[in-house]
């Protein structure tokens, strides 16, 4: 533990050492690797857009680098080492299966700063970052509670990991609690980007009477399938309003520019500490983008309202009582859920049909 | 001649790169030392060209093996894939055991582990005649949601906040590193041994000269009494059981644990580079190291001069266009004829 601290002591100072320097000469090297290509949409898009942000923010203090399309796995590795052997003195790493790459280059490369995005895994020169995607989707679910006639929407999802399964149930729970007569069906495509497979599974949930339909993958084939059918959908990543025009109600946007700016100032202030950022409509890192004029007044008063109490922290998603599918008790009333219990999330709560892929 | 055709078609690829880049307002001589000489300019990135050619040979080693005969095994990625589950499996298992037999006993499984998945394609064209190009591809998809189950179940680590991923491995489930400071690691040697085995078992043996016989006249094989049976089993189990011990190499090598998906497509790439190697160990070994190259000047050239992730594909497709045009006109010769008149008599 001591041994811990006067490490972090000893980087601390190295860091700030460093930092000085770096803000009386160059311009601070920045590197973002990007899961897939950037595109005109998606998870990767909202991380450029946040770079872009950053850079303008803190214009001639740093220059930015990013190399799009890295596949997790033995590659990362290599792309991120190679970002941080070629001067770059903080390095982005945009997806969770970076995380083991991201803690072993950081340790060739001590005097580099990493921050790594929806891991779990920290070290004295790595700091992670996530957002509450699931707040958004509350707002998103009120907003398809209201507008859906059939009470079933359809979710087309990538991989049973706790996030998605936040967003799946902080989806239904603010659809029922608009509507407690509706439901969520759900289809796992197991892939996080595959336009065919989100194409057919929304096509699939539509004929099985949903309405509504949003999506936990990359592309926004779910959102032109349903535009093409007629039914509305909700967006996820990116405002996908311009790829359905007509169907899309709103998006559960991500946002990353300001998270952005704030770690690249601390690396340039030299206060920079591996710290835990996980945050929500509070620090700007989560919104819903402007409503379809198809929404009446009434809800748009209500997404507002029900945001004003995100932000202040007076409502939580996930408020108690919040029972699972089987009836079990997860969260009792008047408490809100942990977030330790959040982060293992494994389990559907009570609105969503059919069972989780099994274990 | 047919040995000539990667060499004009490397040059074309290179001489449409010139173009290429030049349209897109770069340097295309600082473009070309940002994707072909930057990545290798120092041990590091000999390393990584090493590490990265290895699935790739020994992926292409096994096909090259069945595509002589006539054995169209598409499937690598899968047994690939289902190779690395094998593997992975007794890593998880034996965690912490630390035995010197572990590793061995890893890449035994893996290959093992690829050849029963080939095995399963192979049966089916041998018992029913069902094509293999078909069954072996659609084979990879089963692989992908095995590997995609096994790291969501039975070895999902249990610190890991149920992402869907192993626990790392412990050092003795992992090739031992060969150079200090890079990742390259002794499965380099398990790959240069397999291409050796393949390049004496395709040139040098008999077995592997009735293969040849088969791919090139099926009639004279079946003449020669060489059973058209034994050359599918032999085709998909090599190609199986190299693309398994790939998938060794991924996992307890650079990846170091069990994933949703432990190949970028090596499977596939791998068929690009059996061809352009033209179906022989050395071509192969060339191949691999230009195909490694090229993934590796990509992400060079959007380091160093911000271009597009697209331009590593657009290399791979161009050569792979190159080569096969070079082939069509070697072995093809173009004329231009008068278009057939009308026969004016007949109507007359």
């Amino acid at each position: 533990m001591k041994l811990g601290i006067v490490c972090r002591m000893l980087l601390g100072a190295a860091a700030a050492a460093l930092a000085g320097a770096a803000a009386a000469q160059a311009p601070l090297k920045v590197g973002f690797v990007y899961v897939s290509p950037i595109g005109d949409a998606g998870w990767t898009y909202q991380h450029d857009q946040g770079r872009q942000q950053m850079e303008k923010a803190l214009a001639g203090k740093v220059t930015t680098k990013y190399v799009e399309n890295v596949p997790e796995g033995a590659d990362a590795e290599r792309v991120i080492r190679e970002l941080a052997a070629s001067g770059h003195r903080l390095v982005y790493t945009t997806s969770f299966g970076y995380m083991n790459p991201t803690i072993k280059v950081a340790r060739q490369f001590p005097k580099v700063i990493f921050a790594h995005a929806t891991g779990y895994k920290k070290a004295a020169n790595v700091g992670i970052y996530n957002a509450r995607f699931y707040e958004a989707r509350y707002l998103t679910g009120i907003v398809a509670g209201r507008m859906t006639k059939s009470n079933v929407a359809g979710y087309v999802a990538a991989f049973p990991i706790p996030e998605v399964l936040q967003g799946i149930n902080a989806f239904t729970l603010g659809m029922r609690s608009v509507n407690p007569k509706a439901e969520v069906k759900v289809i796992w495509i197991n892939s996080w980007f595959d336009p065919g497979r989100e194409r057919e599974a929304a096509n699939a949930l539509i004929a099985q009477g949903a309405d509504v339909v949003t999506h936990h993958t990359d592309s926004p084939a779910a959102v032109q399938a349903a535009e093409e059918k007629k039914v509305y959908a909700v967006g996820y990543h990116s405002d996908m309003s311009k790829h359905g025009p007509n169907a899309t109600l709103t998006s559960a946007v991500h946002l990353w520019g300001d998270v952005y700016t704030r770690i690249t100032r601390d690396v340039l202030a030299g206060t920079w500490k591996p710290t835990d950022i996980w945050g929500g409509f509070r620090q700007g890192m989560v919104d819903v983008a402007p409503l379809n004029k198809a929404v009446p007044r009434d809800v748009a008063d209500l997404v507002a309202e029900t945001k004003q109490a995100l932000v202040a922290g007076k409502l939580h998603p996930f408020q108690g009582p919040v029972k699972d599918q089987s009836g079990k008790v997860r969260v009792p009333a008047g408490q809100a859920m942990g977030d330790d219990k959040l982060a293992v999330m494994d389990y559907y709560v009570e609105g969503v049909q059919g069972q989780l892929p099994k274990k | 001649m047919r040995f000539v055709s990667p060499l004009v078609a490397a040059a074309l690829t290179f001489a449409a790169g010139l173009v290429l880049f030049s349209a897109l307002g770069r340097d295309p001589l600082a473009a070309f030392h940002a994707f072909f000489v930057q990545p290798i300019d120092d041990w590091n990135g000999v390393a990584e060209l090493a590490l990265k050619a290895a699935p790739l040979m020994l992926c292409a080693i096994g096909l090259a093996i069945g595509f002589r005969a006539g054995v169209w095994n598409i499937g690598a990625e899968g047994q690939l894939a289902v190779g690395a589950i094998a593997a992975g499996w007794l890593a998880v298992g034996f965690h912490g055991a630390g035995s010197a037999l572990l590793l061995p006993a890893m890449v035994a499984a893996g290959a093992l582990g690829g050849m029963a998945w080939a095995a399963i394609p192979a049966f089916l064209k041998t018992r029913f005649n069902a094509n293999e190009i078909l069954t072996s591809l659609m084979l990879v998809y089963v692989a992908a949601l095995l590997l995609s189950w096994v790291v969501h179940g039975p070895l999902r680590d249990p610190q890991g906040f149920n992402f869907p991923q192993s626990k790392e491995f412990h050092d003795a489930a992992l090739y031992p590193l060969l150079l200090e400071g890079t990742r390259l690691n002794a499965g380099v040697f398990v790959a240069a041994a397999v291409v050796a085995a393949g390049w004496w078992f395709m040139e040098r043996s008999f077995g592997g000269y009735t293969m040849r016989v088969a791919g090139l006249a099926d009639a004279a094989a079946r003449y020669a009494g060489f059973s058209a049976r034994r050359t599918v089993w032999v085709g998909m189990l090599a190609g199986g059981a190299a693309a398994g011990l790939a998938g060794v190499g991924e996992v307890a090598g650079p990846i170091g644990q069990l994933l949703p998906s432990v190949s970028p497509g090596y499977g596939f790439a791998a068929i690009i580079v059996a061809f352009v190697g033209r179906l022989h160990a050395g071509g192969i070994v060339l191949a691999s190291l230009l195909m490694s190259l090229l993934y590796l000047g990509g992400e060079s050239a959007q380091m160093t001069l911000d271009l597009p992730s697209a331009i590593t594909g657009l290399f791979q497709g161009m050569l792979l266009f190159f080569l096969l045009a070079a082939d069509v006109f070697i072995s093809y010769r173009l004329r231009i004829a008068a278009p057939a008149r009308a026969p004016r008599e007949a109507a007359a």
